[in-house]
């Protein structure tokens, strides 16, 4: 079987084997598996797509280029930390009750659906697909987020649910909207969702429809990539989910909408040949960047302080594709892999530190450093790291980030730089107690694994010291397809 | 049949769409809020059926059938049944007056024929009038969702969108491919499912269906800490 065929389908007889499985420790054992295969494999279709440039599988129903395998790598990594993480994570919760083994059944089936939701989406030549496996990954989720039954937690995964739902459906209108256009074009069957073709034939489409259709595409895939204002249903569900819920949501499912808008924006560019929908796209982002780096100040609970920095980085990263430029895309690519990285990373030290301390509340959670070195040293690199400090590559992607900035539209700059400085205030001073301040006398001792935080970290450090030269070739070539394809279509 | 006659007989079912969609907003009882659901269920089916018939597309029969199946029949049957288990009051209970929410939907109703008639202009298809149409609809099933109270109006409301787009895809597009509109029919199925799932948890968990009750507990949550 090819690479490509293994990365998708190990997730997907992952979730079926896993409905059956009662004993929760081999439950756990065979999530690692599956995510070891699948991250396994997908190292293998990357260095095959580096070899020949971009790949089309099974009958061009799929297709890879430098764009979506690198995704595809970073999705099936955090995949499988996620599920390392999980392990001793969910053991915990299950001994203090907190979970029973009919949903631990659940959760590990889901976790594994979800995986392969987001692989299929990566992946698809059909921007219908793409459609159906970001409404299957999202549909995957709502079950995880009300998982601990709590009446908060129920009502969060409903708000989840109705929110993208909508989000989901208005997406969906766009994409109809897309087709109606298309089919004159390219007649009227599959070929008119598939993306190749689409891309090549992207300036014979009707510029005033394509661009009714990206309005309903950005609010649609916006509301998933928890683009202000449509981002309130993101730290209920990121506060009230379990924590490896937290992290693939915040590390991994927002990239996915943020990949599909990126695609169909380099669609709509080809055909309305201006910088319109980039606009959009950067207006967007701002305000997303200013609504979360204000709300941050006002959080008492770890895990929202945390899900409304993951909505001040999406911003961040679509104002970065909203510019557009060669600079500005190399950007928003390294910055979604440092975030991915750091922020899964964070979220997994912040379930211990949870756990340690027996609550979310930031106010009784104090003194880490000293109770839990381990965690505390974790929460606070990964608060520098993601506040966008120097060594770590969060710091490298804003940095280029603002160059590119300079060179395409200077006066934002100083927004941007207000946004970054307010949200890193908010971060430090919320996590400057929690890390050092006088220990809570009732913390107790559990069982950590900080191995995925310290790796997740390391990986994050690597990037702002130095980017090997075939990722930042990867990088320059993903970045020339995201900027390319408009000019093509002029 | 001709070709003008059949694009009259579209043009009539998204006229009458168009007004299921109203019915749907102003009815007071649940029941008939489910039996106008139903009944945009079948108007969908019948419209692939026709639109099959007249441009030869000859999947869409199966859509159609899908259709009928899913929207006209499993989907009503199912929600009939949560009212029954769960004893939910008959009333609506709509949080802004009828008669307000019926002037508010006349009013999407004009806004999304302005915003669609450029589209309009170009089409050649056989059901280009129908665009504008499905545009209300999707904006009239979101007023739906905002303007009720019980978490069960709002899961007809978001499934009465979920019609309209269905009917855009039909309407103005001929339909989507088979595959896509097959995944489209499985998502809106499991969605369903777990919205019916949910219901039971927000029952035994909140005791009513009502969705400030939840709110509630989210901005309680948010304030004990």
């Amino acid at each position: 079987m090819s690479p490509f065929l293994v990365t998708l389908m190990t997730p997907l007889i992952g979730g079926f084997v896993l409905a059956a499985v009662e004993d929760a420790r081999i439950a756990a054992r065979i999530n690692v598996a599956s995510g070891v295969i699948t991250f396994g494999a997908s190292l293998a279709l990357a260095v095959s797509v580096a070899q020949v440039g971009s790949l089309n599988a099974v009958g061009g129903w799929f297709f890879l280029d430098a764009f979506n395998v690198f995704l595809v790598a970073l999705t099936a990594f955090v995949g499988m930390t996620t599920a390392i993480f999980s392990g001793p994570y969910m053991r915990h919760e299950i001994a203090h009750g907190r979970m029973d083994a009919r949903r631990m059944r659940l959760y590990h089936s889901m976790f594994q659906l979800f995986q392969f939701g987001m692989l299929l989406g990566f992946t698809a030549n059909n921007i219908g697909v793409l459609w159906v496996s970001l409404e299957l990954a999202t549909l995957a989720t709502v079950l995880l987020v009300s998982l601990y039954r709590t009446p908060a937690s129920i009502a969060a995964a409903w708000k989840y649910f109705v929110l993208c739902g909508m989000g989901i459906a208005l997406a969906l209108f766009g994409t109809v909207m897309i087709f109606f256009t298309s089919s004159s074009v390219l007649g009227h069957g599959n070929e008119a969702l598939t993306w190749t073709l689409l891309m090549d034939e992207s300036s014979k489409l009707d510029p005033v429809v394509m661009m009714i259709a990206f309005c309903f595409l950005m609010v649609g895939y916006g509301t998933k990539v928890g683009l202000a204002p449509m981002h309130a249903w993101l730290p209920d569900a990121h506060g009230e989910g379990p924590t490896p819920v937290s992290a693939v949501l915040s590390g991994l499912l927002l990239n996915l909408a943020l990949y599909a808008l990126v695609r169909l924006k380099m669609l709509v560019d080809g055909a309305t040949g201006t910088d319109t929908a980039g606009h959009i796209m950067m207006s967007f982002g701002l305000l997303s960047l200013f609504v979360a780096a204000f709300s941050l100040h006002k959080q008492r609970d770890i895990k929202r302080l945390f899900s409304f920095s993951s909505i001040e980085h999406m911003g961040l990263m679509t104002f970065a594709f909203g510019i557009g430029t060669h600079l500005a895309s190399f950007a928003a690519l390294l910055h979604m892999t440092v975030h991915s990285l750091v922020k899964s990373g964070i979220f997994f030290t912040v379930g211990h530190a949870a756990q340690a301390m027996g609550t979310q509340k930031m106010t009784g959670i104090r003194g880490l450093i000293r109770h839990h070195p381990g965690i505390g040293w974790g929460l606070l690199v990964g608060t520098v790291a993601i506040a966008g400090f120097p060594p770590f590559g969060v710091f490298t992607s804003e940095f280029l980030l603002l160059t590119a900035t300079l060179d395409a539209h200077a006066w934002t700059c100083i927004l941007l730089l207000l946004g970054l400085l307010v949200a890193m205030t908010g971060l430090l001073r919320f996590v400057q107690p929690m890390a050092f301040g006088e220990p809570a006398s009732d913390a107790v001792a559990v069982r950590v694994n900080m191995l995925p935080v310290y790796v997740h970290l390391l990986l994050a450090l690597m990037l702002g010291l130095f980017i090997p030269g075939f990722l930042a070739g990867w990088y320059d070539q993903a970045a020339a397809l995201i900027v390319s394809a408009p000019l093509e279509g002029l | 049949m001709n070709t003008a006659l059949i694009q009259q007989i579209i043009d009539g079912l998204a006229a009458l769409m168009l007004l299921v969609s109203f019915s749907l907003l102003a009815q007071h009882r649940m029941l008939s809020v489910l039996h106008w659901f139903a009944v945009q269920g079948w108007l969908l089916a019948i419209t692939s059926a026709f639109v099959a018939y007249g441009t030869g597309h000859h999947e869409l029969y199966v859509s159609a059938a899908m259709t009928l199946l899913l929207k006209g029949l499993l989907l009503p049957w199912l929600l009939w049944r949560v009212i029954k288990r769960l004893h939910v009051h008959r009333e609506v209970e709509p949080l802004v007056n009828l008669t307000l929410t019926m002037l508010i939907a006349l009013g999407i109703t004009l806004f999304s024929f302005h915003i669609i008639q450029p589209i309009e202009k170009i089409s050649q298809l056989l059901t280009r009038d129908s665009m504008a149409i499905a545009t209300a609809c999707v904006l009239l099933g979101m007023l739906m969702m905002i303007t009720r109270r019980k978490a069960i109006t709002q899961v007809v409301g978001f499934l009465a969108v979920e019609n309209a787009l269905f009917f855009a895809a039909i309407g103005s597009t001929n339909g989507m491919p088979l595959v896509v509109e097959i995944g489209i029919a499985f998502d809106v199925l499991i969605a369903a499912l777990i919205f019916g799932l949910f219901f039971f948890q927000i029952r035994t968990t909140f005791d009513s269906l009502e969705v400030d009750a939840m709110h509630a507990s989210l901005v309680e949550r948010e304030e004990e800490e």
